[in-house]
């Protein structure tokens, strides 16, 4: 057993607002440079949809992620021996035309325009050339089903949904859509990590935050293609690679990613989850559909005695034990099973979890008119209007009985809240509902507190840094206080 | 390899030292609360993030007072739009200095050379047609000049001064929306224009936002939920309201009242944003909202009011509805219509009440007789006092009543009425029990206005007459069955929705909340749409609840501490009356949209054999001069004449310079016709307006409806619209005709603002604004109930300045040429319509003209109100800095209520700065600051002991004990430094409906159920009846459906050829999700966002039926103008309707038109013009009064049909 400590999110879909507050607090701090400007460490996607870049999640094409090759995990972009051989020529590169070119506007034609016989309008041009630009892509192409012919319905998740399911998707009786924000999932089994030729990313022991090196990095760029979810980025400036860093420098001072914290719809979750990392290469190598359990029987009661000793063995300080069994990423991931990994057939065991959505019941033509095929007060789940297969394949390495664990949960606690709030659904009958979701009543109420009523400090429960432990492997901490700051602020370049 | 391996401790700590890189990007050296002075509702606080002297970035704020137990917290509040505010600082779109259209420039410089005065330079320029076309038609078309904050001054000083002298300076108007958003910024040009004798021009009526049902039920502008609210409802109907994106900080309450057990139904014809949390998404058909309810309500009075008596539903219907009390039915052939409601003093016993005309009756069902219930608008304008409540008693004998809501059981009776069913254009007659009651005239035929309604929603009661046999008559209105036909929704949804619904609300008492916007009050009958929901709502006890009541949020005109801000924005502190203008009349004359339409009734249906004199019949405009003439409406320029002119005028032929002699000269000269009111000449070059200031909004794009025609009428610049300004010349009565319609009215107009937007381009002077995080300002909201300071993080950038100092430095530069050209103050006669809250709600029991005879002219009764105002242009300057002595003399108040505040403003006079001129003393806002901060301590709900002063106030009309409400924060006092230490939540005022002790979510009308104090409608009640004769004419006296005007009788395609491959569609702008309005639009990181355009959605099929691929450039055409943009092609359109959001602008990103002439296409509004519905015109009577904003007319455009091609060819 080796017990580490990890920083884990969960996302709840069911509230996403699908704003995009958090891509722009994100962007404002940290990409907003020359040579980031497409890098959207934080960005939303709309489901069904193509997501960014377009078709990501294709490992066909992309080649990201790993994969079980008798019973050894292997990396799908990169295998081993095939790091230096591809080193100056990555074939699953995704390239401007998956991401798109940024682009502004000669906004000063409106000031500076002589008077002529026309108005005058400022033209969209190239942020990378400066000359004209006609716009085909961008970061959030086809938000809320922009383009559906194009994008929304060929979304990979659509794969093993029959004709019918997926013709009626795009009709009125089954049309729906939702949204999926996404950021890097701080893998426990990160393939960026695994890639690198250079040694320039790492996962800090601390907390688990997949970082990337500004210094070490060569560009080499392995990174971008082995990433499954595309959440490294290549700097055309710098010639360095960036990715999210879980806004580490707000973290360590106790504050939430600027992601979260902007978070309007209140979707986001934060905390210290415990894990086995003995069990990583063992878990990672099972069948698909067991994928969900395996990440889940790796993740620790930290209420154990016998974890927390380990947890203790291993450096871990006691704050931040107090700071997991705290953790509300504990409670939606493993006490409850509500919370489910993107993807996780990619095995890079990823640390972000998402609560899958309710969506509208689905409805039917009636002569001219539609009808909603709704019974009772809330629809039957497997009535929802996108089929479980979806979600399966988005949320649970196809293991739809994960999803319709979670989702029949979800709504069992609605009833049950509807009958202690109004009573036109009978107490027996919500309790009864409870237990065949597994759930209870003692439950349904921390899971509906946690839902509705969170507070900030309750949805992110920072662990402490300890920092001037950190500070103490390099310098006196005293030192330090007196002198930081000090000093010149230098760019990474080329070569340094 | 072991995958453990790239977990990486502390093996290498040195190695980690690059992490500084990211470190030192979070750093900053000052963090500073602001938030956005933009017109979205939202009132989010933000801390602002300053590093080396510049801001970086916004964080949202998370430090709101919680409110009661068992609500999620505000926090945090700020969207995608807000966080991205930072980039426009220091944008290529900043606007940094003052600039002046080039032509212009030249032409005054030539004038100043040759006229030492500026003003006489001015003259030389406007007087001079061919000088004055020069600058007209280059508006729009480049050509700035920087210019110094010196001549730009001098120019508008000098505008103004001529404009006041030559024509009235009710000639010079001023446009900015939505005070509230940042209400100091506002009230600088309202104040200045005020002072002056300008006007401003309203807003949300404009806006098409003012939901007119609201004032129509409760004679309330809008009062509404904050957000926190709808956690409290147990059923929520979300319509026409996309609350992710209008609503994106509130959105959550929504999403976790459902995890709390909520359920929610999501209306809306396409898959909205928010229909992905709804239980059931309807995918209603697109302005058929009001035939849903309409059913539904027909399903709730059957099983839950009739069938089975729900005790809360009846008893609440009798006590706060309109409900119990008596209609006049009077014969006409072999059935009865529908009249007045039955006045008290028709009854012997109550023929000597005072205002008896205004007070109304109910049939006591024990005592079977007729009561006379207290809280109608008679009691609460009495000189009797204390008897405006709701307490069920009689106002003369003080017994109890026990009203019947119905006759069923007691009448005596039954009667034919005769309702209309407008959808299929066919009359019914349904029986309805009946009364006959004595007076001294003969025996009256009554029943009661839930009889009424019974009958009118068809509910079989066993009653004779053409009553539904059955949920499944698909002939009879409104059934379920006859829903489906308008709805596209199967009758047995509404059947399912009703019974939830009813039944929600009979086990919580009415906690059912309809969440409702803009994509239903835009259409030309959603007034209609909404009365109907409201019904639902009152039908079952949900109004003035907690978690009930109607949410409609779009516009944010909840401007909180409004007493202190009135007086100061609108100069009430030196002036009354004020002049101001409805904004939808204004425009809807002035930029001669009227001239383009016929008669209302091509499009608006209403029932057959109008009387003589209805407002039923003719054309719009012609009732739009009588609502003038008859004191309903405001209209400036007021008369033919300059009413500075005019007032000398009358002095000299009176011999009398007071008022009453002034005034009484003017009516004169107005009934012998020899002044005539400039609404009836709109055209006439005597009546245009000449200088519009134009501050924090777009009114050149975002709001002008009609935008080509504004292009035309009022800048005289290139416009695209291809219809005919003739179409009006032989429909219209009222109104004298032009065969040649002006062109350019405007000499001068100028925008303040921080981004080059449309307005701005083609405005004659921009001025550079100071932005939302560089001035102290002040924001409040409906949404939540905290007030926000705007703060300066950095000082207003480059040569920008507060809109408050800059409309101080147009007021010192104004003094400064008054001096030699106002040496003396002048008298101005202003003339104001019959206003709300004021004893003009009981001035016209009848439609009555003066100008025919019919009655008598008395200015303030049958006509507008005169009043003449002593105007000191050369110390406007430092009234404009002073707070003025009226407050202190008179006290302030709104919505009816007033309190003193003479101690409080002694104490400013004491511990702030102070302005001394003309031997006086007086409170400085000079500064932003000293403004907000005599704004907060003026305010009751910034004051808790004014609150209290205020509900003592009312307490005497009410005769009920209301100022406990405020006991425990009397001693509540905010500043402005406060609110920026942390957000401040208001207290209890009676300026507003909701109730917030100890943490209560504001739910509206909470007050009245609660404390009993009367709604401010005719009869004191919510109001299911409209008995308004005007409304009875237009048959909207009843709930009714009305269709949606067809595309041909809209003429909006009249002119325009087809081109081949085109296709019609409804045009709908609603709300969108990358700009509030356009702001943000243009902003990098929403255009990188969405698609570098605002881009024209239409349904995958229809695209393909025309050869439409996403993303293909396409033009979309009308009479009105054109717009080119990209396509988003999207199963998520229903077909025969597209969108595209409201508001782009045509300044970025917009090419030329094939179309027309290979100009520059436009924007939204190039496609649309508007109609002013006539009901709205209506005034002097209960809450069919007068108030800004308020009550009148709104902008309504939804129903607008375009033709959409793919674009031939690309050119820029």
């Amino acid at each position: 057993m080796d017990i580490r400590s990890q920083i884990s999110m969960v996302f709840h879909l069911d509230k996403c607002i699908g704003c995009h507050t958090c891509s722009i607090a994100c962007k404002n701090i940290w990409t907003d440079r020359k040579g980031t400007e497409y890098m959207w460490w934080n960005n939303v996607e709309t489901k069904p949809g193509g997501g960014y870049p377009t078709q990501w999640e294709d490992q066909e094409k992309y080649q990201g992620g790993w994969t079980n090759e008798n019973d050894k995990l292997r990396l799908k972009s990169t295998g081993k021996g095939r790091i230096v051989a591809n080193i100056f020529h990555n074939p699953h590169q995704p390239t401007m035309d998956d991401y798109y070119e940024p682009w502004t506007y000669k906004y000063e034609d409106l000031f500076n325009a002589p008077e002529g016989d026309d108005q005058p309008t400022a033209m969209p041009i190239s942020m990378v050339t400066g000359e004209y630009i006609d716009i085909e892509a961008g970061p959030n192409w086809d938000d809320d089903l922009g383009g559906s012919p194009v994008y929304a319905e060929h979304d990979y998740n659509l794969n093993g949904l029959t004709d019918e399911q997926r013709a009626q998707l795009f009709a009125i009786e089954r049309l729906v859509f939702f949204y999926f924000p996404r950021i890097c999932n701080h893998c426990l089994n990160p393939a960026c990590v695994a890639s690198c030729p250079s040694g320039a990313l790492h996962k800090r022991g601390e907390d688990g935050i997949v970082l990337l090196d500004q210094n070490r990095c060569r560009g080499w760029r392995s990174c971008i293609a082995a990433c499954p979810y595309k959440k490294t980025y290549y700097n055309w400036q710098t010639g360095k690679s960036e990715k999210c860093i879980l806004c580490f420098p707000r973290v360590e001072s106790g504050q939430a990613p600027a992601c979260f914290h902007s978070c309007v719809g209140r979707i986001r979750y934060l905390g210290v989850l415990l894990y086995d990392a003995d069990m990583i290469d063992e878990m990672a190598r099972k069948p698909d559909e067991e994928l969900v359990d395996a990440q889940r029987d790796m993740i620790m009661d930290p209420h154990d005695p016998r974890i927390i000793a380990a947890a203790r063995a291993n450096g871990i300080a006691d704050d931040v034990i107090k700071s997991a069994q705290r953790s509300p990423v504990y409670k939606y991931v493993k006490e409850w099973g509500l919370a489910l990994p993107p993807h996780i057939e990619y095995r890079t065991m990823p640390m972000l979890f998402y609560v899958p959505p309710m969506l509208p019941v689905v409805s039917s033509m009636d002569g001219d008119s539609v009808k909603s095929m709704a019974e009772g007060i809330f629809p039957d789940f497997d009535k929802a209007r996108l089929p479980m297969e979806f979600l399966g394949n988005l949320l649970a390495g196809k293991n739809t009985s994960k999803v319709r664990y979670a989702l029949k949960k979800e709504m069992a606690v609605r009833h049950y809240r509807r009958a202690l709030t109004v009573g036109d659904i009978d107490m027996e009958v919500a309790q009864k509902l409870l237990v065949e979701a597994d759930s209870s009543v003692e439950e349904a109420e921390e899971i509906y507190k946690l839902t509705s009523l969170c507070t900030f400090d309750q949805r992110f429960v920072i662990p402490p840094a300890h920092r001037e432990e950190a500070i103490q492997m390099t310098r006196d901490p005293l030192e330090f206080k007196q002198s930081v700051g000090f000093g010149f602020r230098e760019d990474p370049s080329r070569g340094a | 390899m072991s995958v453990k391996t790239w977990i990486r401790d502390d093996v290498a700590p040195e190695q980690r030292t690059w992490e500084q890189f990211y470190r030192n990007r979070w750093q900053y050296d000052k963090v500073v609360r602001s938030t956005h002075g933009v017109n979205c509702t939202g009132g989010c606080t933000w801390n602002i993030h300053v590093k080396d002297g510049i801001v970086t970035w916004e964080m949202q704020g998370l430090d709101y007072p919680m409110l009661e137990h068992g609500l999620p917290p505000y926090e945090p509040r700020g969207c995608q739009r807000g966080i991205s505010y930072s980039w426009y600082l220091y944008s290529p779109l900043r606007v940094k200095y003052p600039y002046a259209r080039g032509a212009l420039v030249d032409l005054w410089e030539s004038a100043r050379q040759q006229y030492d005065d500026p003003v006489e330079a001015w003259e030389s320029l406007v007087t001079n047609p061919e000088s004055r076309k020069r600058w007209q038609k280059a508006r729009g078309k480049g050509g700035f000049r920087r210019a110094s904050w010196d001549t730009v001054l001098e120019i508008m000083a000098a505008a103004n001064i001529h404009t006041a002298k030559t024509h009235g300076p009710d000639r010079i108007a001023g446009f900015s929306p939505i005070p509230a958003m940042s209400m100091i910024s506002y009230a600088g040009g309202a104040r200045m224009l005020q002072l002056m004798g300008g006007l401003a021009l309203s807003f949300y009526d404009w806006y098409c936002d003012l939901p007119t049902a609201s004032p129509e039920a409760w004679g309330e502008q809008t009062d509404v939920h904050e957000s926190a609210d709808w956690y409290n409802a147990k059923m929520l109907a979300v319509m026409g309201s996309n609350l992710n994106m209008t609503r994106t900080p509130d959105c959550h309450f929504a999403a976790e009242s459902r995890h709390n057990g909520t359920k929610m139904y999501v209306f809306a014809p396409d898959f909205n944003q928010v229909a992905k949390y709804a239980d059931e998404w309807m995918p209603i058909n697109a302005g058929q909202d009001g035939a849903w309810w309409m059913a539904a309500n027909h399903v709730i009075l059957k099983e839950f009011h009739h069938e089975k008596q729900t005790p809360y539903f009846i008893e609440y219907g009798k006590q706060y509805t309109d409900g119990p009390l008596l209609v006049e039915l009077h014969k006409d052939e072999d059935h009865y219509e529908a009249g007045q409601l039955l006045r008290a003093n028709r009854l012997e016993q109550y023929a000597d009440q005072e205002n008896g005309d205004w007070k109304f009756l109910m049939w006591d069902e024990e005592e079977k007789t007729t009561k006379m219930p207290m809280g109608s608008v008679g009691y609460r304008h009495a000189e009797e006092k204390g008897k405006w409540n709701l307490l069920l008693k009689d106002g003369l004998t003080g017994s109890e009543i026990k009203p019947a809501l119905t006759l069923l059981d007691s009448h005596d009776g039954e009667a034919l009425v005769r309702f209309d069913d407008f959808g299929e254009g066919v009359s019914t007659t349904r029986s309805v029990p009946t009364k006959r009651i004595a007076t001294p005239d003969g025996e009256v035929l009554v029943t009661t206005v839930y009889d009424l309604l019974m009958a009118q929603y068809g509910v079989p009661r066993g009653l004779s007459g053409e009553y539904p046999e059955d949920y499944n008559d698909t002939e009879k209105a409104y059934t379920p069955a006859w829903s489906e036909k308008y709805t596209g929704l199967s009758r047995d949804n509404v059947i399912k929705f009703a019974r939830e619904w009813a039944t929600t609300a009979e086990h919580t008492n009415g906690k059912c909340i309809i969440i409702i916007g803009a994509g239903i009050n835009h259409w030309y009958h959603g007034n209609l749409m909404y009365r109907a929901g409201i019904q639902a709502l009152m039908f079952c006890g949900c109004v003035g609840v907690n978690g009930g009541g109607l949410a409609h949020y779009v516009g944010q005109e909840k401007l909180a501490p409004g007493e202190s801000w009135g007086a100061i924005a609108f100069g009430k502190d030196w002036y009354a009356p004020s002049r101001l203008q409805n904004a939808p009349s204004w425009h809807y004359v002035n930029t001669d949209q009227w001239r383009y339409e016929k008669s209302f009734t091509d499009y608006h249906t209403v029932p057959p054999n109008q009387p003589e004199g209805s407002v039923a019949t003719g054309h719009t405009m012609d009732v739009q001069v009588r609502s003038v003439r008859n004191g309903w409406m405001p209209f400036y320029p007021q008369f033919n004449k300059n009413p500075i002119d005019l007032a000398n005028e009358a002095a000299a032929a009176t011999g009398s310079e007071e008022e009453e002699d002034v005034v009484n000269y003017v009516v004169d000269q107005l009934k012998k016709k020899e002044l005539k009111f400039s609404v009836e000449d709109p055209d006439a070059e005597e009546n245009w307006p000449r200088v519009w200031y134009i501050w924090r909004g777009n009114a050149l794009m975002s709001s002008s409806k009609g935008h080509e025609y504004f292009l035309k009428h009022y800048l005289g610049t290139h416009n695209n619209q291809i219809s005919d300004d003739t179409f009006a010349k032989d429909t219209v009565d009222e109104v004298v005709w032009h065969d040649k319609a002006p062109e350019g009215k405007m000499d001068l107009v100028v925008d303040l603002n921080f981004r080059m937007d449309t307005s701005a381009l083609y405005s004659d002077i921009v001025l550079p604004a100071a932005t939302w995080y560089e001035k102290a300002d002040l924001n409040s909201t409906d949404l939540h109930s905290f007030i926000h300071p705007l703060s300066q993080a950095v000082p207003p950038c480059w040569e920008s300045k507060s809109d408050w100092e800059i409309f101080k430095q147009i007021a010192k530069k104004f003094s400064e040429l008054a001096e030699k050209h106002f040496p003396d103050p002048v008298p101005d006669i202003v003339a104001t319509p019959l206003a709300h809250d004021t004893p003009a709600e009981i001035a016209q029991p009848a439609i009555k003209d003066w100008i025919n005879g019919e009655i008598e002219a008395i200015p303030g009764k049958t006509m507008p109100g005169l009043k003449v105002v002593h105007r000191d242009y050369k110390n406007l300057y430092k009234q404009y800095i002073s707070l003025g002595p009226l407050v202190r003399e008179s006290g302030i108040g709104a919505h009816g209520t007033r309190y003193d505040v003479d101690d409080f403003y002694d104490e400013m006079l004491v511990t702030g700065t102070t302005q001394n001129w003309g031997g006086m003393t007086y409170p400085s806002i000079e500064d932003d600051e000293d403004t907000c901060n005599a704004i907060l301590r003026l305010a009751s709900v910034t004051n808790g002991e004014l609150a209290y002063r205020s509900y003592k106030n009312m307490e005497e009309k009410v005769g009920l004990p209301l100022a406990d409400l405020v006991e425990k924060s009397r001693d509540f006092r905010v500043s402005y430094k406060d609110l920026q230490a942390q957000p401040r939540r208001f207290v209890n005022s009676p300026m507003w409906s909701g109730l917030v002790t100890d943490g209560r979510a504001y739910s509206p009308f909470t007050y009245n159920v609660e404390k009993l104090v009367p709604w401010r409608t005719l009869t004191g009640r919510q109001h299911f009846y409209l008995d308004h004769p005007g409304y009875i004419q237009l048959g909207e006296h009843v709930p009714t459906y009305k269709p949606k005007p067809l595309p041909s009788q809209y003429a909006d395609i009249h002119f325009t050829n087809e081109e081949a491959k085109s296709m019609m569609l409804n045009y709908l702008t609603p709300h969108g999700k990358w700009h509030i309005h356009s702001t943000y639009g243009d902003n990098h990181r929403m255009t990188t966002l969405s698609r570098g355009v605002e881009p024209f959605w239409m349904n995958d099929h229809d695209a393909a039926e025309i050869g439409i691929e996403d993303n293909d450039w396409v033009e979309v055409y009308n009479d009105h103008g054109v717009v080119v943009t990209r396509s988003c092609v999207s199963a998520r359109i229903p077909r025969g309707v597209c969108i595209q959001y409201h508001s782009p602008e045509r300044t970025y990103s917009v090419p030329k038109s094939p179309l027309r002439g290979n100009r520059r296409a436009g924007g939204h509004n190039s496609l649309t013009r508007t109609r002013l519905k006539p009901n709205f015109l209506m005034g002097g009577y209960g809450q069919f009064t007068f108030h800004f904003n308020y009550w009148g007319p709104i902008g309504s455009n939804r129903d607008t049909h375009v033709l959409v091609r793919k674009l031939p060819e690309l050119k820029w």
